[in-house]
């Protein structure tokens, strides 16, 4: 029997087209627009200004606060504007625009593909290079790492879970990094290991992602101390929520975090930056982008400067095919419909979807009819139905403690419901409002 | 059988009696004293418990009239004046005069202003597009359409015109209770001073961009030419955030600011159509009776 989580979940068509694809690195945009906030937390503080030179790799961002990231230039080029520019949270935010001529990288940036296995610096070094190098979740949620690498007090780590999950349909990007970075990935989750102080690890992997879980149960054997596990394919496996539940049976409290139960989750994606980041001394300035679609003629996984245009991304992958109703920044699950394609990849972006019209569409709304499907597939035990009723009647005492917080937003019950009702939609809503009553509080 | 009959009424009203002592001498024991003005003051009140005030509903608000020294921060929006004098009659206080005042739309961004360039088809409510993204328009500021505002209004005051996609304020109905200014996500709705005749002057638009890039996707947006603000003998416009925002309490309707603007942002309502004074400005005063007329249809 595969592991899994045991409440809830659902099973969407996989539609991996890309996944037999190796990672293809994209041609160097002649202009980027690098956002200021590709992060959760405080938007960091531009650091160059409008006619300045910028490097490949150099800080152009700082970051302010704890909760908060470094951006970094990934072109070399001169600096033409910084101002607001849309970005793929649907509104303008500040970013910095440049206009690329060469291909110069920081001098002190390891650009050979040479595989660095010995681990030289301390754990405090590696969570100082982590926060430096401006490391994110590359899972999509985009949480500063450093963050989670260093525990409160108080609390203790036992364990790092690798999260290879990858349980949104069509992408792909996790999948080839695993594939063709694996050692590379292991390094990283070592690197995280000693960071956090811990001598387990976990790797977490899909079955429908065979070829890596034995490329990686191959690798590993290289390592005491390290997993990998097979586990069955549901969505949302890839929360980490889910992940820990899954792969060692402990239940994070409501309102509480994984390192409640001496747990912290990383995705690979951020594995292979914490990688690169301290072996190699690379910020974080590209990411593998998948981009995929039922009509795309070429599905690929990109290898792409953070702040590269979409449109460029969707160009090299056959361009937008006709019929197509909708472009999707993330997965089909939890993405979000993006409204132009002049938007930039962010450290966030996982993939880029293009959806047909006809699938893109909303069906007609009904009424409820109590059929409590959205109960059986929720995977945090919830009431989508009853949450949405609520956030209706602006009942939000009641929504608080229906636990609405605890909602991690995945989308099984629109998914799943019958009467095609806007569930997520209006408990996102209710989240953000007993969000502020609760923020108004203290 | 007449005994049985007669035994059944003496006991009965003696069993009633009794209950009625019990019950007559607890309603004394426990009794709460409530000021005998609340109950007048909220009689003198509309009754609608809209909130307007600030206050959950009238009985509330009533209270905190009898308890306030003065009436500098009570007011009830929809009695007004009227109202307030009646309720300091009531308490024998000294209620200040306020103007009546009314909800006014500041975007003007209808369907043939404002290009739609996407579809949005999901969850119909304002605060959900504005958590998500600009909406289907361009404009990150202005009417998303989908009549969140309409929804909080108690007195029929509001309704969404199809042609447009915009809502509409009807002016008699309006109480200036609040409820539409806090419904709105993005702070279109504005209170303003209910003028002589329901007159009024005010730019019908919020929007913080740069002008030349506002006009790109709305072709009625303020660009902050400070036309209008350099045109006014009162000081009533001032300019902010690549806007123009003319002060209610100190406009004194003289209508030149409307015929100088150059996107027909400003709007005057309810007033008499213009006499053609001077020819050159014949065209832009035409304009400007347009919007007039149009409105004042509502």
């Amino acid at each position: 029997m595969l592991k899994t989580f045991p409440r809830g979940g659902v099973h969407p068509a996989e539609n991996k087209f890309s996944a037999g694809n190796k990672i293809i690195r994209m041609t160097l945009p002649k202009i980027v627009t690098i956002p200021l906030a590709q992060h959760l937390g405080v938007p960091a503080e531009a650091l160059v200004n409008h006619g300045d030179m910028v490097k490949t790799g150099q800080t152009i961002g700082a970051s302010k606060g704890f909760v908060s990231s470094n951006i970094h230039s990934s072109v070399t080029g001169k600096v033409i504007k910084v101002d607001k520019f849309l970005d793929s949270s649907g509104y303008k935010k500040a970013a910095v625009s440049i206009e690329v001529t060469e291909d110069e990288w920081l001098p002190e940036i390891d650009r050979s593909s040479d595989l660095k296995k010995e681990i030289i610096i301390d754990g405090e070094e590696i969570i100082k290079k982590t926060l430096e190098s401006g490391i994110v979740g590359m899972g999509g949620a985009t949480f500063p790492s450093h963050v989670k690498m260093s525990v409160p007090r108080g609390k203790k780590a036992e364990l790092v879970i690798l999260n290879g999950v990858e349980c949104e349909p069509f992408l792909t990007s996790d999948h080839r990094l695993m594939l063709e970075k694996g050692e590379e990935i292991l390094v990283g989750l070592r690197l995280i290991m000693k960071a956090l102080g811990v001598t387990k690890g976990m790797v977490g992997i899909e079955n429908n992602k065979k070829d890596a879980i034995d490329h990686f149960t191959q690798l590993s054997k290289q390592y005491p101390g390290i997993e990998v596990f097979a586990l069955k394919v549901k969505y949302p496996q890839g929360g980490e929520k889910q992940l820990i539940k899954a792969l060692t049976g402990r239940e994070v409290p409501s309102g509480g975090l994984p390192i409640d139960v001496g747990a912290v989750v990383h995705n690979v994606g951020t594995a292979f930056a914490v990688y690169e980041a301290v072996q190699k001394n690379k910020p974080l300035i590209e990411r593998v982008v998948t981009v995929s679609g039922k009509m795309v003629s070429s599905p690929s996984n990109l290898l792409t400067r953070i702040g590269t245009p979409v449109n460029l991304l969707i160009e090299t992958s056959g361009g937008i095919p006709e019929g197509t109703g909708k472009i999707i920044n993330g997965g089909p699950m939890m993405g979000k419909a993006l409204d132009s394609v002049d938007v930039p990849v962010m450290k966030g972006t996982s993939g880029i979807l293009l959806i047909p019209d006809k699938e893109s569409r909303r069906k007609k709304i009904d009424p409820c009819i109590r059929c409590s499907k959205c109960i059986t597939v929720c995977p945090m035990g919830l009431e989508p139905y009853l949450l949405m009723t609520l956030t209706e009647k602006e009942k939000f005492d009641r929504l608080e403690d229906e636990k609405v917080m605890d909602c991690i937003e995945c989308g099984s019950c629109s998914y799943t419901c019958p009467a095609n009702r806007p569930l997520l939609d209006y408990i996102r809503l209710g989240k953000f409002n007993v969000g502020q009553i609760i923020r108004n509080r203290k | 059988m007449n005994s049985v009959l007669l035994f059944t009424i003496i006991s009965l009203s003696l069993l009633g009696l009794v209950a009625a002592l019990i019950l007559y001498f607890f309603a004394q024991k426990f009794k709460v004293y409530e000021d005998p003005r609340i109950d007048q003051v909220e009689d003198a009140l509309p009754g609608a418990n809209c909130g307007g005030c600030g206050f959950p509903g009238c009985r509330n608000f009533a209270e905190a009239c009898v308890k306030a020294e003065t009436f500098d921060d009570l007011n009830c929006p929809v009695g007004g004046n009227e109202v307030m004098v009646t309720v300091s009659g009531i308490l024998g206080k000294e209620a200040g005069e306020t103007d009546p005042l009314v909800a006014v739309i500041r975007c003007n961004g209808s369907f043939e202003n404002r290009p739609r360039t996407n579809v949005y088809d999901g969850a119909q409510n304002c605060t959900i597009v504005h958590n998500l993204y600009t909406g289907d328009t361009d404009c990150p500021f202005g009417c998303l359409g989908h009549g969140e505002c309409v929804d909080a209004c108690n007195f029929e005051a509001m309704y969404m015109d199809e042609k447009t996609g915009l809502p509409v304020i009807i002016d008699e109905n309006c109480v200036a209770c609040g409820a539409c200014v806090e419904a709105c996500p993005r702070d279109i709705i504005e209170l303003r001073k209910r003028n002589k005749k329901d007159r009024k002057i005010f730019v019908s638009c919020i929007n913080e961009d740069k002008g030349g890039i506002a006009k790109k996707y709305c072709s009625v947006a303020c660009t902050g030419c400070t036309k209008c603000f350099k045109v006014c003998d009162y000081d009533a416009i001032t300019m902010g955030n690549n806007l123009a925002f003319i002060d209610s309490e100190k406009c004194k309707l003289c209508r030149k600011c409307v015929v100088v603007c150059p996107t027909n942002a400003i709007h005057e309502i309810n007033f008499p159509p213009r006499r053609v004074k001077e020819e050159e400005k014949v065209e832009e005063t035409e304009g400007a009776e347009e919007i007039s007329g149009k409105k004042t249809t509502n």
